[in-house]
Order: structure tokens, then sequence, then C-alpha cells
């Protein structure tokens, strides 16, 4: 073998040695989500599951309030995303297609709100929604994600609009159609792809999102999956692991299936633009 | 036409995001508990807030610990990230698809979801890396309390914090890496003895840019990060020896309802973004193709 050829050979080790160790934290938790329980409690730890249990996940499902905040976290993730990505296009549109006064100042103010830290803000947005009585109800949460799902969704729509070739809507607008109507034949169904994308995004963020769903919503059945996952131990003393990494996985599950179709998207839009994590 | 569409947005974020933050920098100013929460209504103490806040040693432990953790995190984050982005260009294709697979399984982790995990992985009964580590002989780590001690808890945090933030730096820096011309990587490759001239004079200002973003976000990210300290080192162990920053605004504001004292902590740690960010958005504003 060359020297060439075994080096390569080497780093492909170090590189195989490496995707076990930083998958396995995922691994480990499917693993126990199908085990039964005197091997999750055992001592002497089994990989594999060889004669794998579906009760845990029964367990997860059956706790109190699982299906209840599952329906809160599809609220909140659909009315946040419909109503962002509406605003977000219009004035993405406005960023990308007209040159007019206060538009650097608007991009900057685009792109310095993404810098704010959720922690920090979380004081003033309780204070004031209660003040509104949005405290404990799912309206108050929605409004709270907007704060951020908006500006994002606007920077990265445009970046996509800008994306779009001249000549299109120049197409367009010769046969004598208005601006306005020029977007929405030819650059609609062109900017399709990148909506789906934001959406995408948006959906997992939110999904995601702990601090101010923990913050805003404290009653057990009116919260998001993951306020009821970290809730999920409560104070019993015996751990029930097993339902535990059940109620992970099932958690996981809907980000890891849309995080795999967009993932290259998501790469070019964290660059370019940025979320608050 | 295009102040027409930029209205909605403008109106919606002046009601949800600038009349909070008008309320924060009131709120700092004003005597706000739970019985001013009820009444809907403080009472103005100047800056006796802030007084408090910037005498009291826990702020200036806690911002001192932030950094510390801030650097060590970004720092880690930083170099795995890369030298795994390097490493993705030097493997077989198909080694290549096992580890982005890892990497992007790793990132879609939602937050809450890697804590329990890990959370699991350290129990004191029988975890898992207490395990691992005994069979490597690392030592003796049968029964060993993860959360022992304030240096091991916020490891433990940077652990978990690093090994979620890698893959976004791993796969970012090797799309940078994939546009630098192959022959020179080869060409570095072969002739070992000028393979390190190479990489600084072609790899890395080609890398520069990206890892400048990457680096000024991560720092943004980490400075403010709450729910892994807070689910990981959970409430229970949860003390001014250990606080970061954004748990330390929590702990004092929101659980301890003091409301005013939390607004200036939170105004004292946005000024620190607002420096720490500066820099990244003079980046964005300076590469936007439209400014």
């Amino acid at each position: 073998m060359t020297v060439r050829g075994a080096r390569k050979q080497l780093w492909n080790a170090v590189a195989l040695l490496l995707t076990v160790i930083i998958a396995f934290p995922v691994f480990w938790m499917v693993s126990t989500a199908f085990k039964p329980d005197d091997q999750i409690f055992a001592l002497t730890p089994t990989w594999i599951p060889l004669h794998p249990t579906l009760a845990h996940f029964g367990a997860a499902i059956h706790k109190p309030y699982f299906w209840a905040d599952v329906k809160n976290s599809l609220i909140v993730v659909s009315v946040t995303v419909s109503i962002a990505m509406v605003l977000a296009f219009l004035a993405a549109v406005a960023l990308a297609k007209y040159r007019f006064s206060g538009r650097a100042i608007f991009i900057l103010l685009i792109i310095g709100i993404q810098a704010l830290p959720g922690a920090g803000l979380i004081i003033p947005l309780y204070v004031v929604l209660a003040r509104y009585h949005q405290v404990n109800v799912l309206s108050g949460v929605i409004i709270t994600y907007m704060t951020f799902v908006i500006p994002f969704s606007v920077y990265t729509l445009r970046g996509f609009i800008l994306g779009i070739p001249k000549d299109l809507e120049e197409a367009a607008m010769v046969d004598g159609s208005t601006r306005l109507g020029a977007f929405i034949k030819i650059l609609l169904p062109l900017v399709a792809p990148g909506l789906v994308a934001t959406s995408v995004f948006a959906f997992i963020t939110i999904w995601n999102e702990y601090i101010f769903a923990r913050t805003l919503l404290n009653d057990g059945a009116k919260q998001t999956l993951t306020v009821w996952l970290s809730y999920f131990l409560g104070t019993s003393r015996n751990t029930d692991w097993g339902a535990l990494m059940a109620a992970s996985t099932l958690t996981a599950i809907p980000v890891v299936i849309f995080f795999l179709l967009i993932q290259r998207r998501i790469a070019f839009g964290l660059t370019s633009g940025a979320v608050r994590g | 036409m295009p102040y027409l569409l930029i209205l909605p947005v403008i109106v919606v974020m002046a009601a949800i995001l600038g009349y909070p933050l008008y309320s924060l920098g009131r709120l700092s100013l004003q005597q706000y508990g739970l019985f001013e929460l009820v009444q809907h209504k403080g009472k103005y103490i100047g800056l006796d807030n802030f007084r408090s806040v910037l005498h009291d040693q826990v702020f200036w432990h806690t911002l001192e610990r932030t950094i510390v953790f801030t650097v060590a995190n970004v720092g880690l984050t930083m170099v795995i990230g890369v030298l795994l982005g390097l490493l993705l260009v030097r493997v077989s294709t198909w080694v290549r698809i096992a580890l982005t697979s890892a990497l992007v399984l790793v990132w879609s982790m939602p937050q809450v979801v890697a804590v329990q995990v890990w959370q699991w992985m350290t129990n004191y009964q029988n975890g898992v890396i207490s395990y691992v580590l005994t069979e490597l002989h690392f030592g003796d780590y049968y029964h060993h309390d993860w959360y022992g001690s304030t240096f091991s808890q916020l490891a433990l945090v940077t652990a978990l914090i690093v090994w979620g933030a890698v893959p976004f730096v791993a796969i970012t820096t090797y799309a940078a890496l994939s546009q630098v011309p192959r022959e020179l990587i080869e060409a570095a490759e072969i002739d070992g003895a000028r393979a390190w001239r190479v990489f600084f004079d072609v790899t890395v200002p080609i890398l520069k840019p990206v890892l400048l973003i990457l680096t000024s976000l991560s720092i943004l990210w980490d400075f403010a990060v709450f729910t892994q300290p807070f689910l990981l080192i959970g409430q229970p162990h949860l003390h001014p020896g250990n606080y970061l920053m954004g748990v330390y605004l929590y702990e004092t504001g929101y659980l301890g309802t003091d409301f005013g004292r939390g607004a200036a902590i939170s105004v004292l740690m946005l000024i620190v973004v607002a420096v720490l960010a500066s820099f990244w958005v003079r980046r964005m504003v300076k590469q936007d193709p439209a400014t």
C-alpha cells in the first residue's frame, strides 16, 4: 500500500471511531427506549436490545397531558409559522426588489434583533404579557415566538428572492403585468422552495423552544411538548428511564425528519442569517 | 409601495418587541415584585436596582464564570468543529457519509431531549459513561457523582453544549473547504514538508470569513445560554456558586419574582451582548449583497 493510501486508511479509522462516539448518545436514547426494565437497570449495559419492547412508548404516551401538549405544540407552530411567513414574505419582497430610504436601517435592525438573547427578554415579555392576560395561554407564546421568527424569516426569504434571476421578472413586466402582479405570477412558484425551507426551519426552532414556553405556560394541560418532557421525571425518586427515553425519542422524531429534509438549506441560512439558539 | 409591504412587519415588531424592550428599560428603574405584578404598576426607584446589582458579588462572579465558560465552550466547539471539517475532506466517500450523518443527527436533537439523554448517560446508579470509562481503565467511575462539584457540573454542561454545537461548525467548515481547489489540498498532502505552509496560505484564508461568523455566533449563543445549564444541573442543584448569566437572571428575576432587579440584570447582559454582537452585525451588514 502506498503512503497516501495508508494515510487515508488511518483517517478513515479515526473518522469511524469519531462517528461512533458522536452518534452514541442518540443511539443510546433509542436503544434504551426499546429495552425491558431489567436491562435498563442492570449495572452491565446491554448495547442492543435483542427482545425489544414497546412498553415504554405506551407508558410515555399515556402519561398525563402528552396528547394535549402535542396538540399545543402543533397549534403554536402552525399559527406562528403561517402568520410569520405572510408578514415576512411581504417585507422580504420590499427589501429584495425595491430601493427606498430607511432600507439600510431596516436591514440593520433585522440582523441586530437576531443577536438578542432570548434569556434577556424573558423578564419584560413576561411582565408585559401578564399585563394583557397573555400568560398561561397559547396566544402569549405565539406572540413571543413571532419576535424571533419574523426577523429570521424576513432575512432568509430575502436571500431566496435575491437568488431568482431578474430577467424572469422583467419578462413578466413586458407582458404588461404590474410589478406586484409579476411577483405573484412568476416569483411565487420560484420562491416556494425557499418558503418551505424557511417554514420548516421556523417549525424546528419553535418545536424545540424551551425557556419562553416554560415561563409563560404553567398549567400542565397548556404546555408544549418540550416543557412536558422537561417535567417528565417530576419529583419521583425512582426514575423511569425507559419511558423518559421513549418520550425523548418521540419528541425528537418530527424534528429529525424535517431536519434531514432541509439540512442543506439550513447550513446556507444559518451562515447568511442567524436564529437564536 | 415598499413601505406598504414592510409596514405590517414594522407595526407587529414594534408592538411585540419594541414595546417590551421599552418596558425593560422602565422596569429596570422600578421596584417591581409580585405585588406590583398583580397591580400592573411599579414604583420608580431610579438607579437603585443597578446600584444593588453592581454591588453584588454574585453578579461579578457570575459574569466572570460566564466569560470563562464562554471562552472554553467556543474554543472547544471551534477547534473540534474545524478539525472534523478538515477530517471530512480527507476520508473516503462512504466514511464521509457516515460521519456527516452522525453529525446531522446530533445537530437535529432538540436541546431538552439532549439534556435528558445526557442525564441518563451520567446518572449515579448506572450511567453508561461511568461504565465505559471504568472498562477502558480511565479509573474507577463506578457510582461516580458527575454532579458532585461545580467544576464537574459546568464541565458536563460544556460537554453537552460542545457536542450539540460541533456539527454546525464541522459541516459549515467542510462546505467552505470543498471550495478549496482539490489540487492544492492534494499537493499539500503529497508534499508533507510544505503541508502546513499550504494550509496557512491557502486553506485558512478561504476559511477565515466563515470562521469569523461561526465564532461570533457561538460567542453570542454560549454567553446567553440557558436551557442546558438550567436543566442539566437541575433546579435543586442550582445556587449562586454555579450560576451562568442566563440562569442567574432567571433565578433572580422570574423565580425570585424580583422583576425590577431581573430587568436591571437583563439590561446589563444586553449591553455586554450588544458589544459582542456589534462585530458580527457589522460583518453581516458588510457582506450583505445589497447594502
